[in-house]
């Protein structure tokens, strides 16, 4: 028996909602707790130094502090080593840390990635460099008309090789679901090394990276209730102690000497430089919070406002839905008016306070494919109520009704 | 909740007007001008044709997709450069663009707003060979 969320109490840990807003935007970026603001008002007011390299005491805490959010994050996905756990910005410098330094080593001419054409612009252009640099080929796995990805296609295109193999857990813009499992087993079986993103993933469905058996898993602090500027790296560890640096400098050495620098060990190799101290303390705060709630009633959570909010829009005369119904995505709803701009609907519901994203979502690919410029979408998260779905269909009835 | 359509204090109803009944959407055939350009916010597209006469507009066809706001403010554009001599076009600039639109634009919006100007300018002055970038 999965517990339920009691979202009125959590609620209670959101000042932002105070406000009266709907916020209906959290596969954008999410809210965040008083536990993860006040973790990180802490190492301000309290022992606020750099780390891993002062002998006094407040130094001390901060880098126990910091180092903590590194255990706390292995538990959550389940990695085999906290020297697996590399802190980024977010996903975007994760993907691009192994572009950089795996894909530069390992990525030759003629070589074949494999992308899909749901994917986030951040899991797109950094192997679109790569392999403009590298004269490597990237082919994109379609969808069909349900948005869910082409499994036969991508089959074919693993009997080619691939090198690489990247997707995403969770479309970003449809919410479709990827059989991430079925696809990181076939790839491997293909002989290819596996990064899968987990901007949508880690949130919002959770992972088990030991289980999912990828190669590398990146994701973003900021979507999963902690701040912005700090992010997750997971690799194998066999592969991330034959990848070289990506920036370096400071902290990721061990001797710098005029003749030449040996590096730090994993996972200090990856992070150089002075790092967010304050955002990893409230990213650990974070991860201390959804793993309190359980990833099990999170996704309960979500699915049930997802079906809701899907039941809601569905009954809205010109409103086309984009993705695969309810059971099958996670809790992102991307849709259109007939005759509306998504844009116009998103300024008109901001009037009434409520939160929507409207746009391409960092996902052009897909909107091509999918014959739109932009579409509103709607994501939730272990705040959401329905209310503020009700207040969503209230200000789409109120659109309809300017632009009649 | 009692207001109509009709006193919208954002949507107005000529900005409905032009939207739903845009002036002077379409091509031309073999314009003299031809321009494109997108809101990369967005990924909205406002196009124009221009046929010039002896420096003169003598037609101008816009087409595209895009926000109430995008669309409004091309179609207006459109019937205030008819017959205007092309150096007077280059000289329109935003505070005239958003003066006919007359509602407060956020900055979210502004450059749904200022599409069509960016259309007209780098279309403009593109046919005078000159390096001059309103941007």
């Amino acid at each position: 028996m999965i517990k339920t969320l009691d979202v009125a109490t959590i609620r209670k840990d959101f000042p932002i909602f105070e406000t009266g807003i709907a916020y209906l935007d959290s596969a954008n970026t999410s809210q965040r707790p008083r536990q993860v603001t006040g973790a990180m008002m802490e190492y301000f007011e309290k022992f606020n130094s750099n780390i891993h390299r002062a002998a006094y005491r407040i130094a001390e805490e901060a880098t126990v502090r910091y180092e903590a959010t590194r255990e706390k994050v292995r538990e959550l996905i389940n990695a085999a080593s906290t020297k697996e756990i590399i802190y980024t910005r977010g996903t975007t410098e994760a993907i691009n840390l192994v572009a950089y330094s795996w894909g530069r080593k390992h990525i030759k001419q003629g070589d074949l990635i494999v992308l899909t054409i749901i994917d986030h612009h951040s899991n797109i252009v950094p192997w679109q460099i790569l392999a403009a640099e590298k004269g490597a080929t990237i082919e994109y796995v379609d969808i069909d008309d349900r948005g869910e990805l082409r499994l036969d296609q991508f089959h074919k295109l693993l009997e080619r090789s691939p090198k690489l193999v990247a997707f995403g857990q969770v479309s970003n813009a449809l919410g479709t679901i990827n059989p991430a499992k079925e696809m990181v087993a076939a790839a491997k079986r293909a002989g290819a090394t596996v990064l899968v993103d987990g901007a949508q993933g880690a949130p919002h469905q959770g992972v088990d990276v030991r289980a999912l058996g990828c190669d590398f898993y990146a994701f973003s602090g900021h979507k999963m209730l902690g701040p912005t500027g700090a992010g997750i790296l997971y690799g194998r560890r066999e592969l991330l102690e034959a990848m070289d640096p990506f920036m370096s400098g400071g902290d990721m050495i061990k001797t710098v000497r005029v003749e030449g620098t040996t590096y730090h060990d994993l996972p200090w190799k990856f992070e150089a430089g002075t790092q967010a101290i304050a955002e990893v303390i409230g990213l650990g705060a974070a991860v201390d919070y959804l793993s309190a709630l359980g990833m099990d009633a999170v996704r309960a959570h979500e699915r049930e406002i997802t079906e809701y909010a899907y039941e809601a829009l569905s009954d809205i005369d010109g409103l086309r839905l984009y993705g695969p119904p309810p059971s099958r995505r996670a809790g992102v709803i991307s849709f259109d008016l007939k005759g509306i701009h998504p844009h116009d609907l998103a300024t008109i519901a901001d009037r009434d306070q409520v939160c929507l994203r409207a746009g391409h979502h960092c996902a052009m690919p897909l909107m091509t494919r999918l014959g739109v410029a932009a579409t509103a979408r709607a994501s939730f998260y272990v705040y959401t109520k329905k209310d503020e779905v009700d207040r969503l269909v209230g200000s789409i009835k109120e659109a309809q009704r300017i632009f009649a | 909740m009692s207001t109509t359509a009709a006193d919208d204090q954002f949507y107005r109803e000529y900005i409905l007007d032009h939207y739903k009944n845009p002036r002077n959407f379409g091509r031309l055939e073999n314009p003299d001008i031809s321009h494109e350009e997108d809101n990369p916010l967005c990924g909205d597209v406002i196009g124009m044709d221009f046929r010039v006469k002896d420096g003169v507009i003598e037609d101008v066809r816009f087409h595209g997709r895009g926000c109430a706001i995008s669309q409004a403010s091309a179609s207006l554009l459109t019937e205030r450069l008819k017959g205007l001599p092309l150096e007077e076009a280059k000289k329109i600039g935003k505070a005239d663009v958003l003066g006919e639109l007359g509602i407060d634009i956020s900055p979210a919006r502004i450059k749904c707003a200022l599409l069509s100007l960016k259309v007209l300018k780098v279309g403009a002055y593109g046919l005078a060979a000159s390096d001059e970038d309103e941007e």
